[in-house]
Parts: C-alpha cells; sequence; structure tokens
C-alpha cells in the first residue's frame, strides 16, 4: 500500500511539474484506435493532427498514442496523457467514451474531446462527429446503380449507432434507385483487423454481392475485392484513392484538421467550453472522393446532385416517409428526422433482414 | 435466412486459406517449445516476415522470393532472441514480448513506401482436370503452393520429432537439459536451430497474410493472430497433427461465422463472433485429456556452469 501511495504521490508530482513546464506550448493529446498508417480512419486523425503542428508550430506539442485497445487500457492510456501534462485530449474512437469521462473528472483542467460519441459527464468533454450517412446516402445511390447482382454486401464494425446510422442511409438510397436491392450485412466485431476485414469480403463476394461497403478502417477489403474482380467498392474514412478507378469508384473522407485547428486554438485563448458539433458535408467534415470513371456519367451526376442537396441542407438524407424494420411508422411523407433519434439510432430501417447484435 | 447462398466448395477452400499462416507460426513454435524454449516473439516474427516478403515480392515481382526473404527475415529476428536467451541469459517471457513490439515497430518503418501497394499475384497451382473436377477441385487441387508447403511441414516435423535421431535429441534437450548436455549434446546449439527454424515458419506466416490472405501490407495487420498460435501450441499439447486440427477449425469456424452472418443466420452474432476461439479451445483440451504435457525443461534457461 505504501508503495503505491508514493508512487502515485510521484506520478501526480512528475505530472505537476510537467503541467508547469509545459506552460509555454499547448500540450494536444490524440488517442489512436489503429495504426496511423491504417490508411482509413487512424490516418484521417493523424493528417488533422499534423495540420495543427502546421498551423501553430512552435506554439503547440502534440502526443500520439496509436493502437489502444477500447475499454480499460483506453483509461490508463488516457490517464498517462494527462498526467504529462497535456492540456488537450482527443480521444478518437467510440469506445473511449466512458473511459474519456471517467479521465475528465479526475482532471478538471485538462480538456477533452472525445469522437463519435454522446456522453459528457463534466464541462471539460466535448464531443464531436461528423455526418458520415450523409456520404453513404450518396454511395448507396451509386450502389444500387452500379450492382447487377442486386446483392450488395456491408462489412460493419459494431453495431453502435454510428453504424447502424450509415447501413440505413445507404440502404435507403440504394433502394431507391433499385427496388430489388438487398443488404447482406456481416459484423466483424472489430475497427481495425486487415486479415478478417478481408475475409469478410470474400465471402460477401462469394455469396453473390458485388459492391462491397465497409465501415471498417483498413484497406484490406479493398483488396479482396480487387483480387476478386468484377466487384466495386467505396474509401471509407479516407479517399483511399491507390485503388481507383476500380475497384473504388469513390469514397467518403473525413476531414477533421479545421476542428481540431479551432479547439487548440479555442484552449490557447482560453475561450474552450464543452460542446457537441456534428458537421456534415455542408460545412466540410465530410468529403466526397472523386467519383471514378468506372462510374457511367448519369450516375455520377446524379450522385454529385444528392452531395449538393445535402450540402445546402435542401435535402435531409432521413426524409420520410420510412418505416421501422418491423413496418411501424417512423417518418410520415417529407418529414426529417431529428438529431436526438439519429444520435441513438438502434433499428434498421423496412426492407433489411435480419438482427442488429444487442 | 439462405444457406443455399453459402458454397461448401468454396468455404472449405477459403477456410484452408484462413488457417494456413496460423498453421506455420504454430508449426515453428511447436519446434521451439519442444527444445525447451518458449519464444513469444511469434508475432513480431511474423509481422516483420510479413513487410520483408511483401517489400521483397514487389520489388523483384516474384512472391516466392518474397517467401525466402520472409522466412530469412523472421529468422533473421529470432537471432536476436537466441543470443538474449541463450547466451545472455535473458527472461525467456521478457525477450519474446519485446521481440512482438520491436518487430511491430520495425515492420511499421520498413513497410511505410509500402502502403497501397499490390504485391504480384502468386500463381494457384492449376492442374489440368483435376482442378476442374466440380467440389474436390477448389477444395484439393486449387491452391497457391505455400498452402501445400504449410500442411507438408506439419508432416514432416510430425515425422522427424517421432521417428529420426534428431528428433530424439531436440525432445531430450527440451525435457531434460541437464541430462542432455551430460550425454554430450550441444544444448545451446540445438536451441539456437529450433528457435532459427521458429523464426522462419513465422516469417512464412506472415509473408502468407501480407501476400497471399489479404494482399496488401498494412501497419499491424497480424492483428488476429496474436495469440492464437501460441495457445494453439498448448492446446494441441505440442502434437503436430492436432496443431493441424486446431488451425484449421480455427479457420473454419472463423470462416463459418462470416458466411452464416451474410446468409442472415438467427443466431447472435456475438456469439458467432467468439466462436472460432471457443469451439477450438474446447475441441483441442477435450483431445488433450490423454495427459501429455509441455517439455519439462519449458521456459528454463540452460548454463553448462550451473
Amino acid at each position: 500500500m505504501k508503495l503505491t501511495n508514493l508512487m502515485t504521490s510521484a506520478a501526480v508530482a512528475l505530472g505537476l511539474a510537467t503541467a508547469a513546464l509545459a506552460e509555454d506550448p499547448t500540450k494536444v493529446g490524440f488517442v489512436y484506435v489503429g495504426p496511423v498508417g491504417d490508411g482509413g480512419w487512424t490516418y484521417e486523425h493523424d493528417q488533422g493532427r499534423k495540420a495543427v503542428v502546421a498551423e501553430f508550430g512552435d506554439k503547440v506539442e502534440t502526443v500520439y498514442v496509436e493502437n489502444v485497445a477500447e475499454g480499460p487500457d483506453a483509461e490508463r492510456v488516457i490517464t498517462q496523457m494527462a498526467l504529462q501534462g497535456a492540456d488537450l485530449i482527443f480521444t478518437t474512437s467510440f469506445g473511449y467514451m466512458d473511459p474519456t469521462n471517467n479521465v475528465a473528472a479526475k482532471f478538471p483542467k485538462v480538456k477533452f474531446e472525445h469522437a463519435t460519441g454522446y456522453k459528457r459527464n463534466t464541462d471539460n468533454v466535448s464531443t464531436y462527429s461528423a455526418r458520415f450517412y450523409e456520404g453513404r446516402a450518396v454511395q448507396g445511390t451509386i450502389a444500387g446503380h452500379m450492382t447487377e447482382s442486386n446483392i450488395i454486401g456491408y462489412i460493419g464494425s459494431y453495431p453502435i449507432p454510428e453504424v447502424v446510422r450509415g447501413i440505413n442511409s445507404a440502404y435507403i438510397h440504394a433502394k431507391k434507385v433499385n427496388p430489388d436491392v438487398e443488404f447482406k450485412i456481416v459484423w466483424a466485431f472489430t475497427w481495425f483487423d486487415p486479415a478478417k476485414e478481408a475475409d469478410a469480403a470474400k465471402v460477401l463476394i462469394e455469396q453473390g454481392a458485388d459492391v462491397i461497403l465497409q465501415h471498417t478502417d483498413s484497406t484490406a477489403p479493398q483488396a479482396a475485392a480487387q483480387a476478386a474482380g468484377n466487384v466495386i467498392t467505396f474509401g471509407q474514412a479516407s479517399d483511399m484513392a491507390e485503388y481507383g478507378p476500380k475497384p473504388r469508384v469513390s469514397s467518403i473522407i473525413d476531414d477533421w484538421a479545421p476542428y481540431y485547428i479551432a479547439r487548440t486554438k479555442a484552449v490557447m485563448d482560453g475561450t474552450w467550453t464543452s460542446t457537441d458539433t456534428w458537421d456534415g458535408i455542408g460545412a466540410g467534415m465530410v468529403g466526397i472522393g472523386e467519383i471514378s470513371d468506372a462510374v457511367p456519367a448519369e450516375v455520377k451526376a446524379e450522385a454529385l446532385a444528392i452531395k449538393a442537396s445535402l450540402a445546402d441542407g435542401s435535402y435531409h438524407a432521413f426524409t420520410g416517409p420510412i418505416n421501422k424494420q418491423d413496418g411501424s411508422a417512423w417518418l410520415a411523407a417529407g418529414e426529417t428526422a431529428d438529431d436526438g433519434t439519429l444520435a441513438g439510432m438502434n433499428f434498421y430501417v423496412e426492407g433489411i433482414d435480419g438482427d442488429i447484435p444487442q | 435466412m439462405d444457406l443455399s447462398a453459402i458454397n461448401p466448395a468454396l468455404l472449405i477452400a477459403s477456410l484452408m486459406v484462413a488457417a494456413t499462416p496460423l498453421l506455420f507460426a504454430a508449426i515453428g513454435e511447436l519446434v521451439v517449445e519442444k527444445s525447451g524454449v518458449l519464444n513469444l516473439g511469434v508475432e513480431g516474427m511474423m509481422i516483420v516476415g510479413a513487410v520483408a516478403g511483401f517489400a521483397t515480392a514487389v520489388e523483384t515481382g516474384s512472391p516466392l522470393l518474397g517467401f525466402v526473404a520472409a522466412a530469412g527475415a523472421g529468422a533473421t529476428l529470432s537471432v536476436l532472441f537466441a543470443i538474449l536467451t541463450q547466451y545472455a541469459q535473458a527472461n525467456q517471457v521478457a525477450s519474446g514480448l519485446s521481440l512482438t513490439l520491436f518487430g511491430l515497430g520495425m515492420s511499421a518503418l520498413l513497410g511505410q513506401s509500402y502502403v497501397g501497394v499490390k504485391p504480384p499475384q502468386m500463381q494457384k497451382i492449376d492442374l489440368p482436370v483435376l482442378s476442374d473436377l466440380p467440389v474436390v477441385g477448389p477444395i484439393l487441387f486449387g491452391h497457391d503452393p505455400m498452402l501445400y508447403l504449410a500442411i507438408a511441414l506439419i508432416a514432416a516435423v510430425w515425422a522427424v520429432i517421432k521417428f529420426s535421431r534428431i528428433g530424439l535429441v531436440l525432445r531430450a534437450v527440451g525435457e531434460n537439459h541437464d541430462a542432455a548436455h551430460a550425454l554430450g549434446y550441444k544444448v545451446v546449439r540445438i536451441r539456437i536451430l529450433a528457435i532459427l527454424f521458429g523464426g522462419a515458419c513465422a516469417g512464412l506466416g506472415g509473408a502468407y497474410i501480407s501476400l497471399i490472405r489479404v494482399p496488401q501490407w498494412t501497419e499491424g495487420m497480424t492483428a488476429g493472430i496474436r495469440w492464437i498460435a501460441l495457445a494453439l501450441v498448448v492446446f494441441a499439447s505440442w502434437k503436430p497433427w492436432r496443431v493441424l486440427l486446431g488451425a484449421y477449425l480455427f479457420g473454419g469456424v472463423t470462416v463459418v461465422q462470416l458466411n452464416l452472418q451474410a446468409a442472415g443466420v438467427a443466431i447472435p452474432v456475438e456469439y458467432l463472433a467468439m466462436s472460432p476461439y471457443l469451439i477450438t479451445i474446447l475441441v483441442l483440451v477435450i483431445l488433450s485429456a490423454d495427459k501429455s504435457s509441455a517439455p519439462a525443461a519449458l521456459g528454463r534457461n540452460f548454463h553448462a556452469a550451473r
């Protein structure tokens, strides 16, 4: 007991000392769920970090930890960062939600930013996310037109609202342009495991899918689709342009840089407050990658029209009439979904087979 | 639910591919452990093999050379482990774990310029008539040569350990290194050779992932096989054929559960997702009821003067 006490106080003293020393440059920490070279989700967050460095130069010092498992291990890593004097910490995966809030409660002077979550238990926690489902609407439109087998494979990561929203949005828009379309959904239960993601893609292709949508972080499904031949895919989180013009025909690109720069600036100026940010195509947080020549011109034009209407707000990706999977009414004709329902979305829309793992 | 969407022949063919990296890594580790050394650095050697094999295959255009380089790279990294544990008498567990961390870091560094590059494809063995047979064709005759090499390796290790003098010496060193030393066997030399063999096998397993199973290079791409290769050796009670069984079972359930999900079977996905680990370990535990135990000197360092 004595030893642990001693170590704790030593650690606290060390933390205080470094905090005092680090008063000059603002120290910003990033916690990543995969490696920065994953070519997808974590890669884009790290691009955001680099943009912060480029913007502020010597006035900022950034640290990051890769491959942090969601759960208790994350709490240890975040605590460590706070002890090392970080002023602002971005935790960039859904599963860091509780660890982030737990650590935030212990370090009231440190600001925390949690990506894709919804818990802000103390006023030093902000949440931020992007409206990826707007990008999924564009993807669904292209996928519905392009599929010949009418089977679209979808690799889900974890059954959380963000992923379910993406599935629903893609399905609604694929169905709209192709009433015969069918979704086959496989849950990988991982954000990053190239071998497993490739297996999932292969299984879906073997079962007849000729379009693969993924909500996992690596480029492995792209490689599997390329090896299989006549299959198209979409870049996820990052452009994944190296797999274009086919299989990758377009992509959803996350652009975190402006947000990271703005929040770091707010900490420097002392104007940081707890906020909940959820921006889409319009604000530039979600980008649509170049639609390749493998897509016919009229499909491309239709996809870009949807993108434009989502961007200027004239169209909402969830516009009624939409029923839930069990047939009960969700949105009446012309009605659009409210953010609260979207944030906690835990149901499929009518027409999708299968259950969401609970 | 639509089970007819699942093609059993394709399923079995893809489970063999999914199991092969595991097979390479586990059979290498089995030989290492038979010699009384516990090398927890399997993942480090695999990932270094994955990147070395990938880079070589891309630069030379030959996947076969890639595999040779992968085996070399895995063995080279294992030299580090051999020096630490056999000469410096370092703790095997700690050395093995640090080997994994070192391998992950080094491979990320080496692989930076290979992210997003497409490797040359390895030709599948194409036997006229045989490969075109329905069902049997894709299962038995439609694979790449490395998959057959993995199975041959299992058979070879089994035969050597069971029937040859070399196997007897290896086992003697692993069971009681003092007695083996007293009989005049070079304990350290034999162990180093076993470690090198294990490293080469792990390297091949890694390259199989980056060149054939996925195929691409991504940092940390061996993530899914992290501990299962080690667990497999233990649960297979150090018997080569059980390693094969365990690896195919694990690969099989992994592929089957994805197939069932895609076909919309009404089993909760959580159960499906954990099933590969559960079923493999369960079956092997039942099989290992015959009380064959670990090599007696496993994990213990040997020094002639002690």
